[in-house]
């Protein structure tokens, strides 16, 4: 019983005309409270917490680059989530996934590298040191252009998804380097400012805002690569008889 | 108000350093944002123009 109601779930889910359908709405539901969170975050970050006491108004830019360092990782890791389940499984949604998720996740990499060359300058006195961890998260902005590569240079689109999920899962070995990066090697950077366990070296005036900025930039992901999604399942079935079908009637 | 408008921007001595980071953010999310909408309603033209119908 509860086998086949998991598969016609399974099967619904998977089916590409219903996400198709629903993913729009679904799109709308992220969007909204993201761009309220990340919004929040920015408003205080410029405004409500005061400067930081060592730094001065600098240490603003946090909001910024702690947001899109932490989705840098997030994606990355989504992404080989769905890399096993396009090797395993097969799933068609998770291949798209794949492929959707890469230049949004390259984008918020790119995001946590320029903000924080911007924010070294005047406090370290350089914009770029090739340390632990700044070099490894150069390398997870070049694993993510290398999935994007992979997927373009790759004609067979079933062929390309396997290879980019491939890669996904090789390369997810760098997400745990680039986390303790800070903690295994010396490195100009600081160590972790908010931790899970054993209390967070932040007020919560300050925190507050900054962890509705991460939970914020995970949502307008969400959002981004939804459509994304979109975008590259009407493509894969542009020549299927539902996409002709819902194109000719609006 | 207008002293405090400036005081705002001035960003401690530290505003190029700031408003360089939230600008290339804004440019970042823009982007990631109109690229899937441009590129769903180009395709989808090129549907209806019946590009894909047999090749």
């Amino acid at each position: 019983m509860a086998t086949s109601a998991f598969k016609r779930w399974f099967h619904r889910f998977g089916s590409l005309p219903y996400f198709y359908g629903v993913s729009r709405s679904w799109a709308r539901w992220l969007a909204v409270p993201g761009l309220v969170l990340a919004g929040y975050a920015v408003f205080a970050g410029l405004v409500l917490v005061p400067a930081d006491y060592q730094q001065g108004d600098v240490f603003r830019i946090l909001y910024i680059h702690v947001p899109s360092a932490w989705l840098s990782l997030f994606g990355y890791t989504a992404m080989a989530v769905a890399g096993v389940i396009t090797l395993v499984w097969r799933l068609k949604l998770a291949e798209i996934f794949i492929v959707a998720a890469a230049p949004i996740g390259a984008s918020f990499t790119f995001l946590a590298l320029v903000t924080g060359a911007i924010w070294g300058k005047p406090t370290w006195g350089t914009f770029w040191v090739w340390d632990a961890r700044l070099t490894s998260e150069l390398i997870l902005l070049f694993l993510y252009l290398g999935v994007i590569a992979l997927h373009q240079a790759i004609e067979s689109p079933r062929t390309a998804a396997r290879a980019c999920a491939l890669l996904s899962i090789v390369g997810v070995v760098n997400v745990p380097i680039i986390h303790y990066s800070v903690v295994w090697w010396t490195t100009l950077h600081q160590g972790a400012t908010v931790k899970l366990t054993g209390g967070s070296h932040m007020e919560s005036d300050m925190l507050w805002p900054l962890l509705a900025g991460a939970l914020g930039f995970t949502l307008i992901f969400g959002w981004l690569t939804l459509w994304g999604m979109r975008v590259q399942l009407l493509w894969r079935e542009r020549r299927s008889r539902w996409v002709m079908r819902m194109v000719q009637d609006g | 108000m207008a002293d405090s408008v400036q005081e705002f921007l001035a960003m401690g001595g530290y505003a190029r350093y700031v408003w360089s980071a939230y600008g290339i953010a804004a440019v970042v999310l823009v982007f990631n944002v109109l690229r899937p909408l441009v590129a769903h309603r180009r395709l989808k033209r090129r549907i209806r123009n019946g590009e894909f119908v047999d090749d």
